[in-house]
């Protein structure tokens, strides 16, 4: 849910469009001289392949008598036919043109780009949980349930909820899920409300989540700090309104002083209060969302509990929820019975059963008449909560502690050595990311974007940048807790490296990324003439 | 701490410079009755030998595919991994960068997008593939909300073949918009075809088809196509895209918006998640497709490059008129699919399809063979099929277990109506010793 607001470069016509050789003219960069071009369709070649299948081993094995013609494909797909070296070689080439958190310094403000261990890895893949299918007899998933009971225990208990679904796969579908729950619950008292409150300084998702769950979206201004315009938010609450959905710490990186008492005046008026979960890395035992108030939240398990980012997912986004709110979880809800109580219906033969210590069982409970559904057709992303699970049992509640203090530490540490060479986006301390702005550079003539691309020619990827849209020239850095104090600085140094760069020779950054396998890239033409699709080069038209 | 880099000396190093004492003046913000007093009440932390073996532990109470011959489908299909996937993806400038917000830096992930939309276009025969959508369930689900942006109505029609737990996302993502949903009913295995036409009206945006359906049936997509055509809806099919070697192209048949679960493309089964979710339409729709897009476009010194584009789609940039809320979507799991269709390439993937046809139709046989059981439908079916079974589905399977058989999706779940139905899947991972080995035990457990 990292956010980068570049649709303004991409909608206007630009220079960009004309020259197709631009700013440097003549000699390309070294390094796009060196790098890997290649698209595997371009390895292909007639023959070749790298699969390994058996030979039928049934007695009627001709397709064409087995089905009907018209079921037959009449063109066939013209995949790459490649060896398995080719293969190889080109994934791992292309790979090479990545930055990631294993190469580089990953300070994607929002995003949480910390260290993804190995061990994690290593216990998704276990055939138990890799190679279960979702349908097989609950008695022969005890294991898997069991696990995702646990997860979802320990994760209440992380933020305070009574209850947590797993089976939303990303932190916007969590939103989805929330925002639905909340509509579930005032139609349930007989209400229909028709609009949610959401800050200017939100992430993306909250809205858009909010407008698939029906909803008209009331944007309310931010205080400069990020911080919630009580006043403005008091003008807005009445019985039209479903909910107030914020992020804790705010996209700022701050924390929200006044968050008990905007609570309470939301629950006054009957509004449901979601917190955006994205920032959940800054609070790891210091602050529960339940305990404050919040009815819902969801979990970013690809950011706080070190499941990997994929280069764009999967990730994981567990909602979690006050218990007023449980009749309308998503179905299936795992259940655990402890031992042999299955048998037995009447309570007190129940607890005897329980004394007794029979061995829990796990089930999937589909009885759940008020639920607002399902938002995958399965249980959730499994193997992430394998993952999550596997690092909350590595770190315990100490070693969770520590995460956020830790993540915290290294976000100030930055902000203060950064604040004399760029503006604050507000007044530190922040929690664990801090929102710095170029807008002393801008008058330079460098931009957010342009230091992002210097910092990549330096050896960093860049931070978030012009998000939150309430400061101007945003660069929103997160370090994580996983990063030395060494690494962040070689990341101040290069940033203050950049500052002084613009004041005296901005055309370096300019002119930057130089050592990236390609260099600044034509948006516009991308949106304008888009081709989404390679083509043989004799049929070469755009899509 | 494990995972923490500082050290107690460079912590007090750093607060010395930020000028804070300790850690909790930088928490200072945070009032103190917000603040939680004891510490989580969670599990104390297992060294990594300890947490291994109580992992092993966990997994090993679940009866894997690996470990017993699945013939388990319903929308997820114990197909072959090819073992440089895994290699691959393992590449930690892979799987632990993010979405390619600096392109620049991430060529290596969108060239990726650009191959998988590329395959994914090819196989479908549709126009433009997204970079992927969580899971088959909510590809069809944005697919539906598509459908009705495209359309102005505000109808969608299912055919009774398609997996009541998709349906089931659909429903979901549908109700705050107030997305009706009607029901063409079935006929042998398939839709009926004029009970399609009497559910379409003018109201309709899209008739949903999936093929082959629950039942394992192949439903005829172009003729629904037509019916959809006429009544100025749209056409989506869900589809599973690895029979797609074999099975001709929704492209080919009339189809506007293909979706599928692509998990058969590389992906672990993994419980049922993480998935991959097919989305491609036809050019008309290019800018009301949900999700992220790459595309090819030229630097500054005009060489080949590829960036995230149309954006003005998206979340990010239009909030909440954006086509859909999809941000983080399942990149990782592209690439295993584009992995798997490099490796299978042309001609594997035709011989994927045709094993596992080739497989079901012979498990087909011999299992409506043993007493007591009868395929329950009569239209053609490829690598999956219902058997009615005469004793509960549900206790046969489990009984089965026994022989270290995962037998089939027992129908009861899903509908009353079936429960006597087993649907049984036959990829070309399953060899003709376990298929036989199921015939007996099946004797076995009907008799």
């Amino acid at each position: 849910m990292a956010e980068e607001v570049r649709g303004a470069a991409e909608g206007e016509p630009s220079e960009a469009l004309k020259p197709v050789r631009g700013a440097a003219e003549g000699e390309p960069s070294a390094a796009s001289k060196r790098s890997y071009d290649k698209l595997i369709f371009e390895l292909s070649s007639p023959g070749r392949h790298a699969f390994s299948l058996p030979e039928p081993d049934v007695p009627k094995s001709d397709v064409q008598a087995l089905l009907p013609e018209r079921h037959l494909r009449r063109q066939p797909a013209e995949l790459p036919e490649v060896s398995e070296v080719d293969v190889i070689r080109h994934y791992s080439r292309l790979s090479r043109l990545n930055y990631g958190v294993d190469t580089h310094f990953y300070p994607l403000g929002s995003c949480t780009m910390k260290y993804n261990p190995r061990i994690n890895e290593d216990m998704a893949r276990l055939p138990g949980f890799g190679a279960l299918h979702p349908l097989a007899p609950e008695e022969a998933s005890q294991g898997a349930l069991q696990l995702m009971h646990e997860l979802a225990a320990d994760l209440a208990e992380i933020a305070g909820m009574d209850a947590v679904s797993l089976q939303p796969a990303a932190g916007a579908q969590g939103e989805l899920a929330g925002v639905l729950m909340i509509r579930a619950y005032h139609l349930a008292n007989g209400e229909r409300r028709t609009k949610v409150l959401i800050p200017d300084s939100a992430h993306g998702t909250n809205p858009a989540s909010t407008a698939i769950a029906g909803y008209r979206v009331v944007q309310l201004k931010s205080e400069a700090n990020g911080e919630v315009d009580v006043l403005d938010l008091e003008r807005n609450l009445d019985d039209e309104t479903a909910a107030f959905m914020l992020t804790l710490p705010n996209t700022l990186g701050m924390f929200e002083p006044r968050i008990i008492e905007i609570i309470e005046m939301c629950h006054a008026k009957g509004v449901q209060v979601y917190m955006d979960g994205a920032n959940l890395n800054a609070i790891l035992g210091i602050v529960r969302p339940g305990d404050l108030g919040f009815d819902v939240c969801h979990f970013n398990l690809h950011k706080t509990f070190t499941t990997p980012h994929g280069g764009g997912g999967p990730g994981a986004g567990p909602v979690g929820v006050k218990s007023h709110l449980m009749p309308f979880l998503p179905t299936p809800v795992v259940t655990r019975r402890e031992g042999r109580a299955r048998r037995s219906r009447r309570r007190a033969e129940r607890s005897v059963d329980a004394k007794a210590g029979g061995t829990p069982t796990y089930a999937l409970d589909w009885n759940r008449p008020k639920s607002i559904g399902k938002l995958q057709t399965f249980w959730g992303n499994f193997g992430m909560l394998v993952r999550a699970y596997t690092y909350l049992r590595t770190m315990g509640p100490a070693g969770l502690r520590s995460v956020s203090d830790n993540a915290v530490l290294n976000a100030n540490y930055i902000m203060k050595r950064l604040e004399a060479h760029y503006d604050a986006g507000a007044p530190g301390p922040c929690m664990h990311e801090c929102v710095m702005s170029a807008r002393r550079q801008k008058k330079l003539g460098v931009t957010a974007l342009d230091i992002a691309k210097r910092l990549l020619d330096l050896g960093f990827y860049a931070p978030s940048i012009y998000f939150p849209l309430i400061v101007e020239e945003a660069l929103m850095i997160e370090p994580t807790e996983t990063e030395s104090k060494e690494t962040l600085d070689e990341f101040c140094d290069a940033m203050i490296r950049i500052a002084k760069e613009a004041e005296e020779h901005p055309a370096v950054i300019h002119d930057a990324p130089l050592t990236t396998p390609v260099r600044r890239l034509d948006q516009t033409r991308a949106a304008r003439y888009p081709d989404l699709r390679w083509r043989p080069p004799a049929e070469s038209s755009r899509v | 701490m494990r995972y923490i880099s500082n050290t107690p000396a460079q912590q007090r190093e750093m607060l010395a410079t930020i000028g804070a004492g300790t850690i909790e003046d930088l928490l200072a913000r945070i009032p103190q009755k917000a603040r939680l007093s004891r510490p989580l009440a969670l599990a104390e932390p297992l060294a990594e030998g300890d947490l291994v073996r109580h992992m092993r532990a966990l997994a090993g109470r679940n009866a894997d595919a690996e470990s017993f011959a699945c013939f388990l489908g319903a929308g997820h299909y114990d197909h072959a991994i090819p073992s440089p996937i895994n290699h691959l993806i393992s590449r930690g400038e892979f799987f632990t960068a993010y979405t390619p917000y600096q392109p620049e830096a991430s060529q290596g992930t969108l060239r990726t997008i650009y191959e998988y939309q590329t395959m994914i276009a090819e196989l479908t025969g549709m126009d433009v593939a997204n970079a992927s959508i969580y899971d088959g369930g909510s590809a069809l689900a944005e697919a539906a909300l598509m459908a009705r942006d495209i359309t102005g109505r505000n109808e969608v029609v299912m055919t009774a073949g398609v997996h009541p737990l998709s349906r089931r996302v659909v429903e979901t993502y549908g109700q705050g918009l107030g997305l009706q949903l009607r029901t063409a009913p079935l006929g042998d295995g398939i839709t009926d075809a004029d009970g399609l036409r009497k559910a379409v009206s003018g109201k309709t945006a899209a008739i949903v088809v999936q093929s082959p359906n629950l039942f394992g049936c192949l439903e005829e997509i172009a003729d629904a196509a037509a019916v959809a055509h006429e009544a100025g809806a749209l056409l989506i099919a869900s589809v599973d895209p690895v029979n797609l070697g074999v099975l001709e192209a929704p492209g080919a048949q009339g189809v506007d918006i293909c979706v599928g679960e692509g998990q058969g493309l590389g992906v672990p089964l993994g419980f049922g998640g993480p998935n991959l979710g097919v989305l491609a339409v036809k050019k008309d729709f290019i800018r009301r497709i949900p999700g992220r897009l790459a595309g090819a476009t030229v630097d500054l010194d005009g060489h080949r490059g590829f960036v995230l584009t149309l954006q003005a789609r998206e979340q990010h940039i239009r909030r909440e008129k954006a086509t859909s809320n999809i941000c983080t979507n399942v990149a990782l799991c592209a690439l295993m699919g584009t992995i798997y269709m490099s490796i299978m390439g042309k001609a594997g993937l035709v011989r994927v399809g045709e094993l596992s046809t080739a497989k079901a139709h012979y498990a087909a046989e011999v299992l409506a063979a043993v007493p007591g059981v009868r395929l329950r439908f009569g239209a053609p079916f490829f690598k999956e099929f219902t058997l009615a079974l005469s004793k509960p589905p549900e206790r046969v399977a489990r009984r089965l277990l026994k022989d270290r058989i995962l037998a089939g999706v027992p129908l009861a779940r899903f509908d009353r109506k079936l429960r006597d139905c087993l649907v049984v899947a036959v990829t070309e991972r399953r060899t003709r010793a376990e298929i036989d080995a199921f015939a007996a035990a099946l004797a076995k457990a009907v008799a």
